[in-house]
């Protein structure tokens, strides 16, 4: 099974490339901010398989968009994969930080500090006048292999670059959840007092996967910058860390290609529930969302495992 | 010889509430030890404190000589002392071989692995092999949550002692057991731990259990240790069945007469 999900994400990936010059432009985009979504959301994933749920992944979100930023803007960078690494790397720092304190905190707790970092983030950035403010501001267009091509063309390649990591994430992050440290999740969230008396640190788990979801959300956030070319405080703003725990449920943890799944179905929802319905479409989603929890409530990857069974 | 393990004055106080006094516990390699005591004696006090879970008020712990006080349980686990629970601590949502292959791949020595799956051949080959030895193999693919009792008490336990150890500490491996099968299950408990060679201490009420597993027995009551010897001394002494003996009968007629 774990070949068929690694499989799925290769098959997936190179049919979405192939398609891509031939798809309309809608779909292109929507399936790229998909992509980069779901790399925020499979962070998500990752520590939720360890009973932990993080209302503050729009944390690494924001960094990673403006890494991205500041980046192209400041430091005469505009190569999009050492932006997009500038970004990792400065998400991952952070996290190492905050991951010290955050280790030893569990359910309420761990969400409401998660929270409360991206806020302090969201603060700082919408107090700077250099970095726009809470307008934002719009990124350098970025380079791939030191050619920056034309505004049409560009947009390809970010699509590709977004099918390419996404699927590359997914491929590894499977094999990641079937691993040693994988398990070492579940096992966190089964029981911490069996984990410790098996000698091994809980804490160092959680740890390892807090620094795991901050890469992604990171790398997550610097895709949608380069798709929107725009950067704003409110990828740190609460509500977005709150989407991306929304997708995750909508897709269930038991596979992190429902992740993936979600992700595109979350963004197709929003799109069409925002054109017909402006003013409503987050009750669209508030409908989706409680009919996913009354029915579903492994999420919808639970159907397919149920057809499986 | 050195024992493999030896605490000595070891005390446990909350406030103003003796948990534990002056303890003094030698045992030597490959010796099975029963504690008896009633309810809040100080029995799992003593392992709490023993593995590290419990950080001692007063008192040194000792294993093999190296002075392993105030360790976390993770590092006493990693020298080679391992408890069972009185309540099965196990990974509900889990299959008994998922537990068992986490057990494995904890207690192994060559760290996690980040990509390499779980479920390899060895660890497999390892854990199905754990399970035969209690005699839970059948129920190898069954989410633990759902099995009995007495099966999730011999993962529990199987959990425990997975890989080298020196020591066991089975506290009350027959609690929430039905009484017909307490032997059974400490039959298959025992032959494992007798085949493991690590020294053994285990908590238990039933007498006709002490006396047929432990040649040694240690009497706590109220967090002090009132005797300690061979099992016929132990279970024959005076005081220790006024206190001890006398509480467990009175224990056992509440529970029939329920």
């Amino acid at each position: 099974m774990a070949d068929r999900t690694t499989l799925g994400f290769i098959v997936a990936a190179v049919a979405l490339a192939a398609a891509g010059p031939f798809l309309p432009k809608w779909l292109a985009y929507l399936i790229a901010v998909s992509a980069a979504l779901a790399l925020v959301v499979s962070g998500v994933v990752v520590l939720m398989r360890a009973g932990l749920v993080s209302f503050g992944q729009g944390l690494y979100f924001c960094l990673g968009g403006y890494a991205i930023g500041i980046g192209g803007r400041y430091l005469g960078l505009t190569d999009a994969i050492g932006l997009l690494g500038l970004g990792v790397v400065v998400s991952v720092a952070v996290a190492a930080v905050l991951g010290l304190l955050l280790a030893r905190y569990r359910e309420i707790f761990f969400a409401m500090f998660t929270m409360a970092f991206s806020m302090i983030l969201y603060g700082l950035i919408s107090k700077s006048q250099a970095l726009g403010s809470t307008d934002g501001f719009n990124i350098a267009p970025a380079t791939l292999a030191g050619v920056r091509p034309a505004a049409e063309a560009a947009q390809l390649w970010i699509y590709w670059l977004c099918v390419a990591l996404a699927a590359a994430c997914g491929a590894v992050l499977n094999l990641y959840l079937r691993s040693g440290l994988g398990y070492g999740g579940d096992a966190v969230r089964g029981n911490e007092i069996r984990v410790e008396y098996l000698g091994v640190s809980a804490h160092r788990l959680v740890y390892v996967k807090y620094l795991i979801a901050a890469a992604l959300g990171s790398l997550g956030g610097g895709l949608t910058a380069l798709i929107s070319g725009h950067v704003g405080p409110d990828m740190a703003y609460w509500t977005t860390s709150g989407e991306f725990v929304f997708v995750a449920l909508l897709g269930g943890t038991s596979n992190i290609a429902a992740a993936y799944l979600a992700a595109f179905l979350f963004e197709l929802i929003k799109t069409y529930a925002f054109e017909y319905a402006p003013y409503t479409w987050q009750m669209a989603l508030g409908i989706v969302l409680l009919v996913i929890i009354l029915f579903l409530p492994s999420g919808l990857w639970s159907l397919a495992a149920r057809r499986r069974a | 010889m050195t024992p493999v393990l030896e605490t000595r004055g070891l005390s446990k106080s909350f406030g103003a509430v003796t948990a534990a006094a002056d303890l003094n516990v030698r045992i030597a390699d490959g010796e099975v030890v029963g504690v008896i005591g009633a309810n809040g004696a100080g029995k799992t006090t003593f392992i709490n404190m023993v593995t590290g879970y419990l950080r001692p008020s007063a008192g040194e712990i000792r294993l093999h000589g190296d002075d392993i006080t105030g360790l976390p349980p993770r590092r006493v686990v990693r020298r080679g002392v391992r408890r069972s629970f009185q309540v099965s601590q196990l990974f509900g949502e889990l299959t008994a071989l998922e537990n068992m292959l986490i057990a494995v791949s904890m207690l192994g020595n060559e760290g996690l692995t980040w990509l390499k799956p779980l479920a390899t051949e060895r660890f497999v080959r390892e854990a199905t092999g754990q399970l035969e030895r209690f005699a839970i193999a059948e129920h190898v693919h069954a989410a633990v949550a759902t099995l009995p009792q007495g099966v999730r008490k011999l993962l529990d336990i199987a959990m425990s002692t997975v890989g080298a150890a020196k020591l066991l500490l089975l506290d009350e491996p027959t609690s929430g057991v039905a009484v017909d099968e307490k032997l059974g299950l400490m039959n298959t408990v025992m032959g494992a731990v007798r085949a493991h060679g690590a020294a053994c201490l285990f908590v238990e009420h039933d007498m006709e259990v002490v006396e047929r597993y432990a040649p040694r027995v240690i009497a706590f009551y109220d967090g002090r240790i009132l005797a300690d010897g061979p099992a016929a001394a132990v279970l024959a002494d005076a005081e220790v069945r006024k206190h001890v003996i006398g509480a467990e009968l009175h224990r056992r007629g509440l529970r029939e007469r329920c």
